[in-house]
């Protein structure tokens, strides 16, 4: 996106989103692809919802239940939320340390092109009409003996996205250990960055276990393996314990970047700075490796015997002490500050007392004792909506307010932004917390139907009430963006007037080279700092500005990703048809010939001459772009 | 286009890095002959217990071997692969992370799942 105005058709346009290679628009594909099949899991919950509103209900039939909840789950965890977190972290993160792009630009894509085709992959199931139907967790006792392909969608779609996944972390890390400005230290770098680092160091350690247990099940469904099938040697223990070693590290990385969102918000409109920086980083850290040491609590009932349960409830309750800190801390963030409530703050607010509501069933459930009775009931429900919505959905609606004029240049309505928080709170808990409840009057999860008389009738119509509330909620969001893009009143740096991390120093939206002069970072807060000085450019630079270097464009990384599409299907397949091994013969082979061309044909890049960049700064100064 | 930038040593800092390379060089002969010596001992081990020279039973020689095996692991990575020099912290969090994992994750499995 260049200054000079440049008229360019359709067709131009969307060559350049198929290829681009900038992180800030892998950053919105990534928003805008995650918002879209946060839609889709959205229709699905309230499908889930409607079914249960009374007892006996057959608006849907037992096994069309089984795949809603099974495709929400997934949907909601692997295509909606972390691809919106990765949205963020793309356009977000390398602006905050003063970074022009992140260290692999086409892995970049890559990973988001396998995060679509993987979506795609799992999403398509619905048009052959056989969808996953085993739970998001998809235990192998369950798995194996589903009928049709629904499961077999699962295994590859999500190996697929999960390739991305990795990718798109590995990415991060390599970006935020590299790519820091001169003066960004590890103990200078803003708490969503920090965030993002331990997210992607996560990421790193859990998703080859999903992978490993992935193509178990795949080897299991579609090429006569036997992992899991105790009648041939097999164990079915083994894919609770593999998923759930990646499983509950990636319940943390989905929170950790939501803390971080939070982090910056309360210390922007508290106008201070975060209180215990140092505390705050060492718990991130903390969480990230107790994250690791916890996943049996997934399996106390499972029968590890009580050794295994006694450690296993001692690690997780020990995950409450960091998270506790933060807590502490943002309430001392907040704390004498001088509080601005704007849309994002209102989220951040609602965030604390949901969250730690989360938080203390959690530590319920870490007892094993105890869980043995909420084990598989409505509880459950309640505990990981609390987490997960009251934490990291909040937080992704946070950080849309929050930073959606620095990814387009536009501000969200205020006012509609806050019927929306209304709405979606309100909701939100008045379908979740009554949950709880059911969960101890013996309703358990996963029930397609109930039967009258059971107590349950009440709570379960107020829970569906509750679902309706957040679905209109959403849908003023959705309207409010509309109505902000067709507006288009542009903003400036800094619209929120209180910004204190790097990416409010330079244009909204940045120019593609983000940096005219890499900066020189100074502090903590590092426009914080130039604005206690009344610097006049918010930017200390770090060098005189030169030619920069950037690299092109690329298609192969979506057709890398298509080949492993096609491979997917060819796999599926490939039992029951004659063209099945053909079909993924050629996707693999095509896939391998993408790389191979990538790997012979260099991007040698281009440069953005100097007499462009200062143009474009004296456009950005005139106000014009 | 840029240009690449030729910035000429001082001789301090060339006499600097002569330094530092020699004492790299000597500790890196050193330590090679210390995995030698370790590789050596080892074999001498083995020939030893398969002699039945008294003293030298399984139980003493495989612990024997795998603590060997462990500290030439180490002098492999931070002499040889300049571990124990600057700017090299992330690389080994990481890579102390993942060998923690890798021995924890087996470790339950054998106890919980498979014992
Ligand atoms: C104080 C921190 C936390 C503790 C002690 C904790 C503890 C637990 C325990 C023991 C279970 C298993 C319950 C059972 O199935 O019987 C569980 C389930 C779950 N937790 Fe948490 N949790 C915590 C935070 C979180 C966070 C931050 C998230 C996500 C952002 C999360 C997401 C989940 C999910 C998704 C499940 C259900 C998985 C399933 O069976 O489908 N938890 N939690
Ligand atoms: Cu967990």
């Amino acid at each position: 996106m260049s200054s000079v105005a440049q008229k360019s058709g359709f067709g131009a346009t969307l060559w350049d989103w198929l290829t681009t290679v900038d992180h800030k628009k892998i950053g919105i594909l990534y928003l805008l692809g995650g918002l879209f099949f946060f839609v889709l899991g959205g229709i699905e919950a309230m499908i889930i919802r409607l079914q249960l509103i009374t007892p006996n209900n057959d608006l849907v039939s037992a096994g069309l239940f089984n795949d809603l909840i099974t495709m929400h789950g997934t949907t909601m965890i692997f295509l909606a939320a972390m691809p919106i977190l990765f949205g963020f972290m793309n356009a977000i993160m390398p602006l905050q340390i003063g970074a022009r792009d992140v260290a692999f630009p086409f892995i970049n894509s890559l990973g988001f092109w396998m995060f679509a085709f993987g979506g795609l992959f799992l999403n398509i199931s619905w048009l052959f009409g056989e969808v996953p139907d085993a739970g998001w967790t998809s235990y192998a006792s369950l798995s194996l003996h589903s009928p049709g392909h629904g499961v077999d969608f699962y295994a590859i779609g999500l190996q697929i996205a999960g390739g991305g996944t990795l990718m798109a972390g590995i990415n991060f890390l390599v970006t935020i250990i590299n790519m820091r400005a001169p003066g960004m230290t590890y103990m200078r770098m803003p708490l969503f960055t920090w965030t993002t680092f331990v997210a992607s160091a996560m990421i790193l350690f859990a998703f080859p276990p999903l992978t490993v247990g992935l193509f178990f099940l795949t080897f299991d469904r579609m090429f006569s393996g036997n992992f899991f099938d105790h009648t041939m040697g097999g164990n079915t223990i083994i894919w609770e314990h593999i998923f759930w070693i990646f499983g509950h590290p990636e319940v943390y990385i989905l929170i950790l970047p939501a803390f971080g969102i939070f982090s910056e918000i309360f210390s922007v409109f508290s106008r201070k700075r975060l209180f215990g920086y140092t505390a705050m980083v060492f718990a991130t850290v903390l969480i990230g490796f107790l994250g690791f040491m916890v996943w049996a609590h997934h399996m106390f009932t499972v029968g590890l015997g009580p050794t295994a349960n006694a450690i296993f409830a001692v690690a997780t309750m020990a995950i409450a002490v960091p998270t506790g800190v933060k807590i502490f801390n943002w309430l001392l963030t907040i704390w004498g500050g001088s509080i601005k409530v704007t849309t994002p703050m209102l989220y951040a607010l609602g965030f604390i007392p949901s969250f730690v509501m989360g938080g203390v069933t959690g530590v319920m459930q870490g007892a094993a004792p105890l869980d043995y009775q909420l084990h598989d009931s409505y509880f459950i429900v309640a505990h990981f909506h609390y987490v997960i919505v009251g934490g990291v959905v909040l937080a992704i609606f946070a950080g849309l307010h929050y930073w959606w004029p620095k990814m387009f240049g536009t501000i969200l309505n205020e006012f509609l932004g806050k019927i929306t928080f209304v709405f979606f709170f309100i909701g939100f808990h008045l379908t979740f917390l009554i949950q709880h409840w059911l969960g101890f009057w013996g309703m358990p999860r996963r029930v397609w139907t109930f039967m009258d008389g059971q107590g349950w009738n009440l709570a379960n119509f107020i829970s569906t009430i509750g679902a309706l509330l957040m679905a209109i909620g959403f849908t003023v969001m959705v309207i409010n963006i509309i109505m902000t893009t067709v507006k288009n009143e542009r903003v400036g740096n800094d619209p929120w007037g209180d910004g204190r991390t790097l990416e409010w120093a330079i244009p909204s939206p940045p120019p593609f080279y983000n940096f005219p002069a890499t900066p020189l970072i100074r502090g903590l807060d590092t426009l914080w700092v130039e604005k206690m000085e009344g610097s006049k450019e918010m930017i200390t630079p770090a060098e005189p500005i030169t030619d920069i270097h950037m690299p092109h464009g690329s298609i192969i990384p979506m057709l890398m990703s298509l080949g492993l599409f096609i491979a997917g299907f060819g796999a599926m397949f490939h039992q029951e048809t004659s063209w099945g091994l053909g079909v993924l013969i050629f996707g693999l082979a095509f896939t391998f010939v993408t790389m191979a061309t990538r790997s012979v044909k260099d991007d040698l890049g281009y440069y953005v001459t100097k007499e462009q960049i200062l143009q474009d700064q004296e456009n950005f100064k005139r106000g014009r772009n | 286009m840029s240009e690449v930038q030729m910035i000429k040593r001082s001789p301090a800092e060339q006499s600097l890095s002569q330094r530092r390379a020699k004492e790299s060089m000597r500790s890196q002969i050193a330590m090679f002959a210390l995995m030698i010596f370790l590789t050596l001992v080892s074999f001498s081990m083995v020939f030893a217990h398969l002699n039945d020279v008294a003293g030298f039973s399984k139980f003493f020689v495989i612990p024997t071997l795998f603590l060997f095996a462990a500290v030439q692991v180490g002098l492999q990575l931070y002499y040889f692969m300049h571990m124990n020099e600057k700017g090299h912290g992330v690389p080994q969090m990481f890579m102390f992370t993942g060998a923690m994992l890798g021995f924890l994750i087996p470790l339950t499995f054998v106890t919980i799942v498979w014992w």
